[in-house]
């Protein structure tokens, strides 16, 4: 809040001087099941005064989004209620309202913004629809002038175009819009209240820092009170004044963002901020001896998905998802893949296993990909295996997952049965489970467990790489910490090489022994870890970097110019190609694409 | 979307002649013999080949499809071999009762499945909901002939609110609407509870209701249309199987279209007949698919047709 202090007159003073807007105090939140209740919300109490940003911080199922729909009146009855406290705003207890009095105070005097933009606005309902009933469900206005307010709040979003976006529906919207559009609805009323709800976690980190830059500038102008919930800690030291740390539903620690992250006095604090994955500048040496073999090799790979229209299904267009790639990885190294997404990162994973037919030429393992006849494929298969982003998903909810983990072995054909057994039990024993778990199904289990039981089920045929698809994006960062020491602990043991994929770059920095960077299809940089995060040279590199949240709230940020743009549409007419960008070699294999890109 | 139109009426045409080759195998090579049928028992063997010739039912099975073909594509669907009237007459003379019928019998599956099936979801898990399925179910379960009989015994005999049987207003329609559509409605109310409960646990019906909507437009305006998305490509089968029930319908209700037909000519194996009845429900059959196809795109704006 100190930075750039265009202040308007009447807006914010200084934070000490503003007055109380909202109390909570000793508020409870309780959930019946099966005629007991259980507090998963206790005790917890703070202020906000007008202007101010508190962030609630905290890992899954510490109550944090819990608190916030308590305030909203938005909890689920009737098996979730506040059971004990009181939410005061500007000195009503809003805990006691009836819900008609609470309807008009809801999307007025309080807002919300919610964590995922793809599928917070309705599908069927026009952008304009949706903001003007905001504006007419709390003021008599018509609906022409509902109109002028409705476009007026997305031109305060920058958006582009916003004429145009009224009159056309979320599906044409991209992510970072849409999240604009849900903040224009929260804002346009100019209420006292905002809650945030991870409001930038499901954004590509170019477009999360757009939409921070936004909510801070939005919030001078019109003095609104922000509860940011959120578990990011970079996003709370950039955001913040004060921070609530959360844990299992109580208040760990509460106070000045500058005191929590300089003295942490918790424990809980303590763990948390040493597990969050921190970007430097590449220093330190590679973790890895560079080795000769090559696990995978790929040359001039492209891969490209028709579109067909007109009465023949002909094909009209072509979604340009990648566009000649050429890396190596080598035996017992990382390689990471970063990009934001619809970058071709993922697709490139699925061209590696044969998902999805490509162009150009692909090594794994020493066979070349195509034209492989079943057995061979199955062979490939057994060298390659993937570890997906939602272990959850991955598993089959109604297979134990001893006979999931063992599934590879068996469709390999591979040990008796007994042998199998006592292979799966050793596995997971190596990824830090224990035997006597192996009859239990998969949601007797939480995330990072069944992260690791995806992680063993890919190692029991002993693969020479595996992929990891954003394999711990999904996890909490204490967990995720613990999953990423037990993939490099495996890359040691087994000599197994990675396949990074993944948009986080702090925690890229911090596994890889090189890294390539992607953008629309192509590759724009790539070299080894110290070269890529040390001496960054494409512009495009700079700016993902520049956009991550630092976890320091002493951390100011250079100014960095302001990117209108979205990014573009890889889709080209028949016979269309995107300008091929060739790689440049500025000293050790640094590798750097010539052509800028954006905007 | 006049690509996509050209697209599936050319489907369309290819689903009619496959149902046309596989009715008249399955017609061809049925024991019963549809020239004893007309001849009588009576009959000498010269005068049953002669009406076999006549009919041209001694040729082989090749050339009486091709020669149906050549008829159907000029618009000649045969004369029927008992009424001696064309096939086309007959049909059309009785094909409005059918589609009236069929009509009042979607609009009263939807009027009572959806409201049966929303109320059952902003009240689920309550005795109303629960009563609301059991019932439900047994709509679903009870044979339509039953259910007919039943109806008519309560609202028509007892209560006299309807007619009997008969045709031409409006009141003569309310019973066997009813009796044909009570299946569906049981079926759609089902469906519609069940879809309206994901849709009001959806992420954008919390973001209405954060914007301090009323109730009442949250789950009109904004939950609604939604749910019924994944209904409406149900209404073009129903057609289909609404095919099925209208011979045992109209027999109930003496209503007069084209089940009444089929009935009487599958007695009687009067071929030309069903192979008119069964293609004209086929069409039935594709163009209800067709226009709950075209209608999806006005409720979802993300469905595009091409």
């Amino acid at each position: 809040m100190n930075q750039n202090p265009t202040v308007e007159s009447g807006a914010v003073s200084a934070p000490d001087a503003a007055p109380t807007v909202l109390e909570v105090s000793g508020l409870t939140i309780s959930v019946r099941a099966e005629g007991v209740e259980r507090a998963l919300v206790n005790d917890l109490s703070f202020t906000l005064a007008r202007g101010e940003t508190i962030a609630i911080a905290g890992e899954s199922g510490s109550g944090k989004s819990l608190t916030s729909l308590a305030i909203m009146g938005l909890l689920p009855p009737p098996a979730l209620r506040v059971s004990a406290g009181s939410i005061t705003l500007n000195g009503t207890d809003l805990t006691a309202l009836p819900e008609t009095k609470m309807r008009a105070i809801r999307g007025d005097r309080i807002a919300m913004i919610f964590q995922e933009p793809m599928t917070s606005l309705n599908p069927v309902l026009s952008i304009g629809l949706q903001l003007t009933e905001a504006i007419r469900a709390h003021e008599p206005v018509s609906k022409s002038e509902a109109a002028t307010r409705a476009l007026e709040a997305l031109k305060a979003v920058r958006i582009s175009e916003p004429e145009r976006r009224m009159t056309q529906y979320p599906h044409e919207l991209s992510g970072g819009m849409r999240q604009r559009v849900m903040i224009a609805m929260a804002l346009a009323l100019r209420p006292d209240v905002l809650i945030a709800d991870e409001p930038t976690t499901a954004l590509d980190v170019t477009v999360q820092r757009e939409v921070l830059d936004l909510l801070r500038d939005l919030q001078r102008e019109m003095g609104t009170a922000i509860i940011l919930i959120t578990h990011d800690m970079g996003v709370v030291a950039e955001m913040a004044e004060r921070v609530i740390v959360m844990q299992q539903g109580r208040a760990v620690e509460q106070g000045a963002v500058n005191d929590i992250f300089a003295t942490p006095r918790a424990q809980y604090t303590r763990d948390l901020l040493a597990a969050v994955p921190r970007m430097g500048d590449g220093s330190g040496a590679d973790f890895s001896e560079p080795q000769t073999d090559t696990v995978a090799r790929l040359r001039d790979v492209q891969v490209r998905f028709d579109i067909r229209g007109g009465i023949l299904s002909r094909v009209t267009h072509r979604v340009h998802a990648v566009e000649n790639v050429s890396f190596d990885i080598r035996a017992g190294e990382t390689f990471s893949l970063v990009g934001e997404s619809g970058c071709g990162k993922s697709t490139i994973a699925k061209a590696l296993v044969g998902l999805v037919p490509h162009q150009g030429r692909i090594e794994v393992a020493g066979h070349t990909l195509g034209g492989l006849n079943g057995k061979d494929m199955k062979a490939l298969r057994r060298d390659v295996q993937i570890v997906f982003q939602d272990p959850m998903a991955a598993l089959d909810p109604r297979m134990r997952v001893g006979d999931l983990v063992a599934e590879p072995l068996v469709i390999h054909a591979i040990a008796t049965p007994e042998q199998r057994r006592a292979r799966v039990a050793e596995l997971f024993e190596r990824v830090g489970l224990t035997p006597d778990q192996l009859d239990r199904y998969p949601h007797e289990f939480s995330g990072g467990q069944r992260q690791r039981i995806c992680i063993a089920r890919a190692l029991a045929l002993q693969p020479k790489l595996i992929i990891a698809d954003e394999s711990v994006s999904a996890l909490d960062v204490s967990v995720q910490a613990r999953v990423l020491d037990l993939l490099e602990a495996l890359k040691g043991e087994f000599g197994i090489a990675y396949l990074f994929i993944s948009h986080d770059m702090a925690v890229v920095e911090n596994i890889s022994d090189r890294v390539a960077v992607m953008y629309m299809g192509q590759i724009v940089e790539m070299g080894t870890r110290a070269q890529i995060f040390g001496d960054p040279r494409h512009s495009y590199t700079k700016r993902l970097m520049a956009a991550v949240p630092v976890p320091d709230p002493t951390y100011s940020r250079p100014p960095v110019a302001r990117l209108a743009s979205e990014i573009p549409s890889p889709i080209y007419k028949l016979g269309a190609s995107p300008a091929r960008m060739a790689l440049r070699n500025v000293g050790n294999g640094h590798l750097v694409a010539d052509a800028l890109v954006g905007g | 979307m006049l690509a996509y139109l050209a697209r599936r009426l050319i489907q369309a045409a290819l689903i009619l002649l496959g149902v046309s080759f596989i009715t008249f195998f399955l017609l061809y090579v049925l024991p019963a013999d549809p020239v004893r049928q007309i001849a009588g028992r009576s009959a000498t063997a010269q005068t049953v080949e002669n009406i076999r010739h006549q009919l041209g039912l001694d040729q082989p099975f090749v050339v009486q499809y091709w020669r149906y073909l050549v008829g159907l594509v000029q618009g000649d669907m045969g004369r029927s071999y008992l009424q001696k009237t064309d096939v086309a007459t007959l049909i059309m003379a009785r094909l409005p009762a059918t589609l009236l019928l069929m009509l009042g019998a979607i609009v009263a599956e939807l009027v009572i499945g959806l409201t049966l099936g929303i109320i059952a979801a902003i009240r689920r898990g309550g005795a109303l909901d629960q009563t609301l399925m059991i019932t439900s179910f047994v709509a679903v379960s009870a044979p339509q002939f039953v259910v007919g009989l039943l109806l008519l015994y309560v609202f028509a005999v007892k209560l006299s609110w309807f007619p009997i049987g008969g045709y031409g207003s409006f009141s003569n329609l309310v019973l066997p609407a009813l009796t044909l559509g009570i299946m569906g409605s049981g079926w759609y109310s089902r469906m519609m509870r069940s879809s309206m409960i994901d849709v009001l646990r959806s992420d954008y019906i919390r973001t209405a209701r954060a914007k301090g909507l009323r109730r009442s437009r949250v789950l009109v305006l904004h939950a609604m249309p939604n749910a019924i998305l994944p209904i409406i490509a149900m209404i073009g089968i129903d057609i289909g199987i609404f095919m099925s029930g209208i011979v045992v319908v109209e027999s109930v209700f003496g209503w007069p279209g084209i089940g009444q037909l089929a009935w009487q000519a599958i007695q009687r194996v009067d071929i030309p007949i069903i192979m008119g009845v069964t293609l004209v429900s086929a069409c039935a059959i594709v163009l209800g698919n067709l226009i709950a196809d075209m209608i999806t795109p006005f409720i979802d704006p993300r469905i595009k047709l091409r």
